[in-house]
């Protein structure tokens, strides 16, 4: 019992400095007081939590503590869904995305996700891109051709995929079909990028290819990461936050996080003592 | 206190942290022997005792080599974070520490053979002292990390100023004898190697309780410790 006191009793003013630097950026998304409900199942519990601008943050803890929720409503998923409500504020340029009076289709077109498992458009490489854009804009031809061209590339597969445009996207591989998804995702130039565990499904290589992309996407984008390979958050994310049974225990620093937590629950998860 | 903490999910990687806490202790246990029989080899003017000394100093090296290829493998293969990351790099400089400790009181054996041949200048008394003081401050050094006390680190980490102390006292009283008498140069020189080897297995001491402190809590104590070795300012005036 002694442990939790003395480590919470460290002083930590360097660790919030780092904190501060890491997260130094202005929040892009601010979550303030969330409570989330699955019909009577409280499934989030108060959480406070800011996205900072071009930085990846990273979720990570046991199945069913809530992060993927939290995603899910981020971009208002959770609004397909009669039963499932959220209290409290998400904050976007001062703007509560709860709120009612939000135009929903706007709202996923700034905050953009990719899910665990690529969902490709049953359709060309190329139109799997367009038919996103084509939702929210109207673009000329080359305009589109252009955009395509950029979305593919930033997404780090247009070498790949340039010579085979109008061939079905159901042909490419697991990783290929992630990254077009991630292009497909970026292609309406959105603020914010949600993944859902977008490597579980992938073998080390593509996932390597994967997290690069997410290094590479920070300079523009605001990314949050859901995953279950703490590795992954490690390398990936600049901030980390733990979720436990609906609670939001500790958001530090990856390099905090992972050598001196300060809290036992995130300690005996992150080492394998529970979860 | 002692830390306490859940056991891992995974059976065998809490069975190869606690080999390597055992592997770090039973080396840890050598060296204090080899400290407490380098001072009695000295004392007694025991070399048998001394040639022990130095031919026991191998083992300590293979537990040091052992050891750090045990982190190495657990590094690859686990990849440990926070406590147990912190833990196993505890592991490899405290083994480090310990080695140089080793090496130390094997450098304190070798003289102590030398000054056996010599006229005895002086009572031992200093120097059993120092050796005590020194054993009790590994001992507890390496206990607590064993225990993972941060608490017994602190401790033993502002406990040093006192080796300082009678370091000093045996620097001067050295210097006094050479100045009395040139035939003690030569044993004067070695026992002040001595002392200065043990001063210095103090301060090993004191880096490991440091290390411990930082694998326990995951902070550092702070950097200025109370220092007591004034020895660096020593001046000898010749009589008048």
């Amino acid at each position: 019992m002694a442990s939790a006191t003395t480590r919470i009793a460290t002083p930590a003013i360097s660790a919030a400095q780092t904190l501060q630097n890491a997260v130094s950026s202005e929040a892009r998304l601010q979550v303030r007081n969330l409570d989330f409900f699955y019909d009577a199942n409280k499934a989030l519990k108060n959480i406070n939590l800011e996205l900072p601008s071009r930085r990846v943050t990273g979720m990570i803890g046991p199945s069913g503590c809530g992060k993927s929720t939290l995603l899910r409503v981020l971009n208002r998923m959770y609004s397909l869904y009669p039963g499932q409500r959220a209290t409290g504020e998400v904050l976007m340029d001062g703007q509560n995305i709860l709120d009612d009076s939000i135009d929903i289709n706007a709202l996923r077109s700034r905050i953009g996700m990719v899910f665990q498992k690529p969902t490709p458009f049953p359709m060309t490489i190329y139109e799997n891109i367009a038919f996103g854009i084509r939702l929210h804009e109207k673009l000329s031809k080359t305009e589109m051709d252009e955009r395509v061209e950029w979305a593919l590339t930033r997404a780090a597969i247009w070498g790949e995929v340039k010579d085979r445009l109008n061939t079905s996207a159901m042909g490419l591989s697991g990783g290929q079909q992630q990254r077009l998804c991630i292009a497909r995702t970026i292609a309406v130039r959105p603020e914010v990028i949600l993944l859902d565990e977008p490597t579980s499904a992938l073998d080390p290589i593509s996932t390597l290819r994967i997290e690069e992309l997410i290094d590479e996407l920070k300079r523009d984008f605001t990314i949050a990461i859901v995953t279950h390979n703490m590795q992954q958050a490690a390398r990936c994310a600049d901030q980390v936050a733990f979720f436990y049974l609906g609670e939001l225990v500790e958001v530090a620093p990856a390099e905090e996080m992972f050598t001196a937590p300060k809290q036992q629950r995130t300690q005996d998860y992150i080492t394998g003592r529970f979860g | 206190m002692p830390n306490e903490q859940f056991e891992h999910i995974s059976r065998s990687y809490e069975e190869q942290l606690k080999k390597l806490r055992e592997m770090v202790a039973r080396m840890g246990g050598l060296a204090e022997r080899q400290v407490a029989d380098a001072a009695y080899a000295l004392i007694r003017r025991d070399t048998e005792l001394a040639g022990e000394v130095i031919g026991r100093d191998g083992e300590i090296d293979q537990l040091e080599r052992d050891i750090e290829n045990f982190c190495v493998r657990l590094l690859a293969l686990r990849q440990p974070v926070a406590s147990d990351l912190r833990f196993v790099i505890a592991a490899m400089k405290v083994s480090n520490a310990i080695e140089r400790i080793g090496d130390y009181a094997r450098n304190c054996a070798k003289r102590a053979v030398v000054i056996s041949q010599q006229p005895q200048i002086g009572g031992f008394q200093g120097f059993q002292y120092m050796s005590q003081l020194v054993q009790q401050n590994l001992k507890e050094a390496i206990d607590s990390l064993v225990n993972q006390d941060a608490a017994a680190a602190e401790r033993v980490w502002a406990a040093d100023a006192s080796v300082d102390e009678v370091y000093n006292g045996i620097f001067r009283e050295l210097l006094t004898h050479m100045m009395e008498d040139a035939r003690n140069i030569t044993a004067a020189t070695h026992l002040l190697f001595v002392a200065k080897n043990y001063e210095r297995i103090g301060d090993h001491a004191t880096n490991i309780a440091e290390t411990v402190f930082y694998a326990v809590r995951g902070g550092a104590l702070p950097e200025e410790r109370p220092k007591g070795d004034t020895s660096p300012f020593a001046v000898v005036r010749p009589p008048v």
